[in-house]
């Protein structure tokens, strides 16, 4: 199923504090979303209203035009994949895919299954006796065998190790390629799933400050290094993020997006161009000091 | 013959320029013939963790040039003469990406033609024959 999901205008405002603030972003099935920002940047905000947990202060949500907020048909097309405390559950992981089966019309209990086997989870088990990693293994397994058009994993990886989370990585791949839908991604291991995403979110104070697609974030990344003075020249009228000295070299991140001919032309000063890691820009562009200078 | 498994990137360079760069190493090297099929756009991803939309751009780029070849519904296959195609392209950059940088080290160093002459031929029985 196609959807298109019209977030608008949308502010969440908690007694005095601006959790959101004037959110606006389209999201289409098919696209793998991450959600990038510091702790209390709002992501979580932004997530919870997207699964109507609770209500926007100001602006909407549509999903295919109808209001997503409580609305019967669409509640249960969104899967919210997130830290769960287990530490007083009794049942098995079995007994959770039952659940899920009963629940979710679009649930693949076959799928599940497959899962289960590939992460090694002991579907048996009390659930509070699993490892931590072991029941995010659970929460990823509901979320991506649901196959909701709308998926958000929200910090899923919580206790996986890495071999664990490679897992997590290609199955979402693998089932997005089979049963496209909207996934989002919110995350702090930014260099390691960066190349899942097809778009990047960037919330920084409540505010959405990069909605684009990877691909472009990227091309706008540049670090120009080399003597002082000349990266003083080369640098002078660009975006700049961040600058660093030692001794008389000068290396100096820039935001903006360089045509090639600009790149050859400050390579003839002498001077190495490199692109930016998503990274790196995460670092520059939600960093407390003030907006870069022009 | 040495296989093409390295997968960290050069960041001067745009990825996706270095996706196209591998996959035309390995057709080469032989390691991918004529009509070979080529790995699919979501192994690649999986296999270099590089987003698919820098893999897909590589791609594009060799499909334009006429190295690989789309099979709708099948995948991506190395088209007839691309080897020969990829050596005279690569001839044309060779100056540019190999001898330059390494006339401008030698000045730094001043080396003389004749001690880089004498170079070349020293180093040269180093290289090792294809297969």
């Amino acid at each position: 199923m196609r959807i298109n999901v019209e977030v608008k205008n949308l502010s969440v405002q908690y007694k005095e504090f601006k959790a959101l603030n004037n959110v606006n972003v389209t999201l289409e099935s098919g696209k793998i979303y991450g959600l990038i920002g510091r702790n209390g940047a709002g992501k979580t905000s932004l997530l919870s209203l997207l699964a109507s947990y609770r209500k926007p202060s100001s602006g909407f949500i549509t999903i295919n035009g109808e209001s997503l907020f409580e609305n019967e048909e669409w509640m249960p097309k969104v899967s919210f994949v997130h830290y769960t405390d287990y530490k007083d559950e009794h049942d098995t992981a079995k007994v959770y895919l039952e659940l899920a089966e009963r629940y979710r019309s679009t649930f693949d209990r076959e799928y599940a299954e497959q899962l289960a086997t590939v992460f090694k989870l002991a579907l048996d088990k009390p659930i509070r006796k699993l490892s931590t990693g072991m029941q995010s293994v659970l929460n990823v397994i509901i979320g991506l065998a649901s196959r909701s058009p709308i998926t958000i994993f929200d910090e899923a990886y919580q206790g996986m190790d890495a071999p664990t989370r490679e897992i997590f990585y290609k199955e979402v791949l693998e089932d997005q390629a089979r049963f496209p839908r909207i996934i989002i991604l919110s995350t702090h291991l930014v260099s390691e799933m960066e190349y899942l995403f097809d778009k990047v979110l960037m919330i920084h104070k409540g505010e959405l400050v990069v909605h684009e697609p990877i691909d472009r974030l990227l091309q706008k990344g540049f670090s120009i290094t080399g003597t002082a003075d000349k990266v003083d020249q080369a640098v002078n009228g660009l975006q700049k993020l961040s600058e660093q000295k030692l001794g008389g070299t000068k290396s100096v991140m820039v935001y903006e997006e360089l045509p090639e001919q600009k790149v050859e032309d400050i390579q003839q000063l002498g001077l190495e161009v490199e692109q930016v890691s998503l990274h790196d820009l995460f670092i520059q562009l939600t960093s407390d000091k003030e907006e870069g200078s022009k | 013959m040495k296989v093409e498994l390295s997968k960290s990137f050069d960041n001067k360079k745009p990825i996706f320029l270095q996706i196209k760069e591998r996959i035309a190493d390995q057709i080469i090297n032989n390691q991918l013939k004529e009509h070979d099929q080529i790995p699919s756009t979501n192994q690649l991803v999986q296999f270099y963790k590089v987003n698919h939309l820098t893999v897909a751009k590589g791609i594009t780029l060799l499909v334009e040039d006429e190295i690989i070849y789309k099979k709708r519904g099948v995948g991506m296959f190395v088209s007839e003469g691309a080897k020969e195609k990829l050596i005279l392209q690569r001839r044309e950059g060779f100056a540019e990406e190999f001898v330059l940088p390494m006339l401008e080290e030698a000045k730094k160093l001043r080396l003389t033609d004749d001690e880089i002459h004498k170079l070349m031929k020293e180093w040269k029985g180093r290289v090792k024959d294809e297969d």
